[in-house]
């Protein structure tokens, strides 16, 4: 008989602002990234990121629960092959995930429809708690750093010209 | 003699390739003959499957998850079966649990014939592409025998199987299997000892083991760099019962996992002998009521690699999603760290060695 | 099947399938089924092929690849849709990034069944596109032995138009490669 494997599954719920204090705790735990996507369910997003061990198999998912406009950060400091699945979480959802690297700029996939997961009235109630967001001057720390991405890209572009 | 000054320029890969039986596109930065940069893009088969639970039942979602990919489709049914099984808590027959995995075997030959084949083609030795083909003919006869389809098995149901494999079936499959292994020595020998073909894969592409780690790789692409990883050591269906270790090897360049996929055919065909022989008389399915509720992950050992399932039901007869997340998703980062520093001849070589299966890593 | 004088050269482009007609299509090629005992041979270049064999429906991004490739293609030419995807769109129809079949891009002269079509019906398929391309062929040379030239294709006007950098269609992440391509503009 060959050795086998009993592995644990876990899913544990954390909170978004958790989400890279875990992540890192999980790296230097040695954990593999073995998946991470989103799904929709009653008005809110669940993200899950998976890991796995591979001594023994185990395998752990961390569970983000966030609101639709909430800004959620990108883990690929810590996992570079994570870009792939943020890139697709925001394309087919629309998670917010901030500073992607590499940004393919919600053309991962290329295609035409918007966010084609996300159901219809949970589009508008998006648009509706982003203008609240954006009235409330909120998160403004993420959009200081987004833009300074921005403009870091866009100066590099011109020097190299 | 005078320096030159090193021009950088991109070069497009791609959608349509004489090597790519499937469009992805590489903008490839080059220095040069020198590759040091290369940025994926997918999506040209993008169909939006994960999206069509909506829109048919958890019945008839397997006919269309069989359909994700054509290679792997036996594969693909039976991961979204048993993510929706663990969702209901349906057990299924022992007898079931045996026929999967001897087509969940029949499968992972077929496909890494395909694949050995490709690799021939893609380094020019055409003579080999059309034996490994001919051999792989063999292994789908037996499959239409049993299944009736060549590619897609449609076999697979929520709660056990739709087909049985007869006692005179079973004699056939060892016989032709048996013929089959002693061909495809020849060819094993080939792609070791050619001098040609070593010419082509030996020391390129290198992956390391720590790479593999940290770029989240899987498969025989992840086992050629020295990871034991098999996730048909979790013992799913009857793999708890048949007796194999994981097909290792250390290099991590394009001859290491040539040497791992095809050992990995020769064990997939010992794995068959053994269920055959173990294989006990029963029902083929369990009768399944009501409506998935809840949510499930499933991990199964894909021909290319670990693939993760991911089902959410909701109580009603449509799930609320349905995750597919495919061993080449997993492997791309992998490949592009591979390419950086090689050569521009060895892209095509470098782009067929994770065996990529580009119309499931965009469903 | 009838006398065929020609030989003519097969492109394959998989425009949103699931693999399984790919890799029959290619099974076709290797010696168990063999197409090219009818002369067919397998190319990967669209300049010099005459027929082209489309699996899967079409997207919205494939769509512009299977546009170029067909007006890449010398005249005479001919299509064959090969499974049911690419006729109509099959078991990904209601997937909300597909158009439909490859009818609804370019013209396609042989519509092959079955998911995923077997070897044989693509032989079949391929037969008969040997057959459509040996008459459009000798029509093609009545033309040009009566009026000297070769006939221009009039029913797409706008075909010379969408010969365009492929750049255009494949930039990936835009900035970056699109960075790089003009930097390279500029040293020229």
């Amino acid at each position: 008989m060959s050795a086998k494997f009993t592995p644990k599954e876990t899913i544990r719920v954390i909170e978004k602002d958790g989400l890279l204090r875990e992540v890192m705790a999980m790296k230097s735990r040695g954990m593999r990234l073995s998946q991470a996507c989103a799904s929709y369910k009653d008005g809110k997003y669940e993200l899950s990121y998976s890991f796995s061990d591979d001594k023994t198999l185990d395998y752990e998912t961390l569970r983000v629960v966030c609101d639709l406009a909430d800004r959620i950060p990108s883990i690929h400091d810590f996992y570079s092959c994570a870009s792939f699945y943020e890139n697709e979480m925001r394309e087919l959802f629309g998670v917010k995930i901030e500073l992607i690297e590499p940004d393919y700029h919600n053309k991962l996939y290329r295609i035409k429809a918007e966010t084609p997961f996300l159901p219809e009235d949970a589009k508008a109630e998006q648009k509706k708690q982003e203008q609240e967001i954006s009235l409330s001057g909120a998160d403004s720390d993420l959009d200081l750093a987004q833009a300074a991405a921005d403009e870091k890209l866009a100066s590099g572009k011109k020097e190299e010209k | 003699m005078e320096e030159r000054e090193k021009k950088r320029s991109v070069v497009p890969f791609g959608p349509q390739h004489p090597v790519l039986p499937e469009p992805i596109h590489l903008d490839l930065v080059l220095e040069d003959e020198k590759v040091v940069d290369v940025i994926p893009s997918i999506g040209f088969i993008h169909r939006g499957l994960e999206d069509l639970v909506k829109k048919r039942d958890f019945n008839e979602y397997v006919y269309v998850a069989e359909r994700t990919c054509g290679i792997c489709s036996f594969g693909h049914g039976l991961g979204y079966v048993e993510a929706v099984e663990k969702c209901m808590n349906v057990e299924v027959p022992i007898r079931a649990k045996y026929l999967r995995t001897i087509w969940s075997e029949m499968a992972r030959i077929h496909s890494h014939l395909l694949w050995a084949g490709l690799m021939a083609d893609a380094f020019g030795f055409e003579n080999l592409f059309y034996q490994c083909w001919r051999l792989r003919e063999k292994n789908l006869d037996l499959v239409e025998m049993t299944t009736g389809g060549r590619l897609i098995y449609s076999v697979n149901k929520v709660g056990g199987v739709l087909k049985d494999i007869t006692p005179d079936m079973q004699k056939v499959i060892l016989n032709n299997l048996s013929e089959l292994e002693a061909e495809l020595r020849d060819v094993y020998k080939t792609f070791m000892t050619d001098y040609s073909v070593q010419e082509r894969t030996r020391g390129v592409g290198v992956l390391t083991k720590e790479q593999v780690h940290d770029l989240g790789c899987c498969g025989p692409y992840a086992r050629a760099s020295g990871v034991a990883r098999d996730i048909r050591q979790l013992g799913y269906e009857a793999y708890g019962e048949l007796d194999f270790e994981p097909v290792v090897s250390n290099d991590g360049d394009n001859y290491a996992r040539c040497d791992v996929r095809l050992r990995e055919v020769f064990q997939s065909i010992d794995l068959i002998r053994q269920a055959i022989a173990k294989i006990p008389n029963g029902e083929l399915s369990v009768p399944v009521k009501g409506n998935p509720d809840g949510e499930a992950f499933i991990r199964i050992e894909q021909p290319r690699g670990e693939a993760i399932y991911y089902v959410e039901g909701n109580g009603t007869k449509f799930l609320n999603r349905f995750r597919l997340r495919t061993p080449t998703f997993a492997n791309i980062p992998g490949m592009c760290e591979t390419m950086k520093g090689c050569s521009y001849a060895d892209i095509p070589l470098l782009v067929v060695t994770i065996d990529p299966c580009i119309s499931c890593t965009e469903r | 099947m009838g006398k065929v004088k020609r030989s003519p050269w097969l492109l394959h482009y998989d425009a949103s399938s699931c693999n399984g007609c790919d890799i029959e299509v290619l099974a076709c090629m290797t010696p168990v089924y063999d197409v090219e005992r009818f002369g067919v041979v397998n190319t990967a270049d669209p300049m010099q092929a005459d027929i082209l064999l489309v699996t899967g429906g079409v997207n919205s991004q494939s769509a512009e690849v299977v546009k170029q490739l067909y007006d890449q293609m010398a005249r005479p030419k001919v299509v064959v849709a090969v499974g049911i995807c690419a006729c109509t769109g099959g078991v990904f129809k209601d997937c909300y990034n597909i158009n439909g079949g490859v009818d609804t891009v370019i013209p396609v002269d042989v519509y092959v069944p079955g998911c995923a079509a077997r070897p044989e019906s693509i032989i079949d398929g391929v037969v008969k596109a040997v057959q459509i391309f040996q008459e459009r062929s000798d029509a093609h040379d009545k033309y040009v032995k009566e009026h000297g030239e070769s006939e221009r294709d009039l029913s797409d006007p706008d075909a010379a138009a969408r010969e365009g950098n492929p750049a255009d269609f494949f930039d990936a992440i835009t900035k970056t490669s699109e960075g790089s391509r003009d930097k390279e503009a500029e040293k020229k």
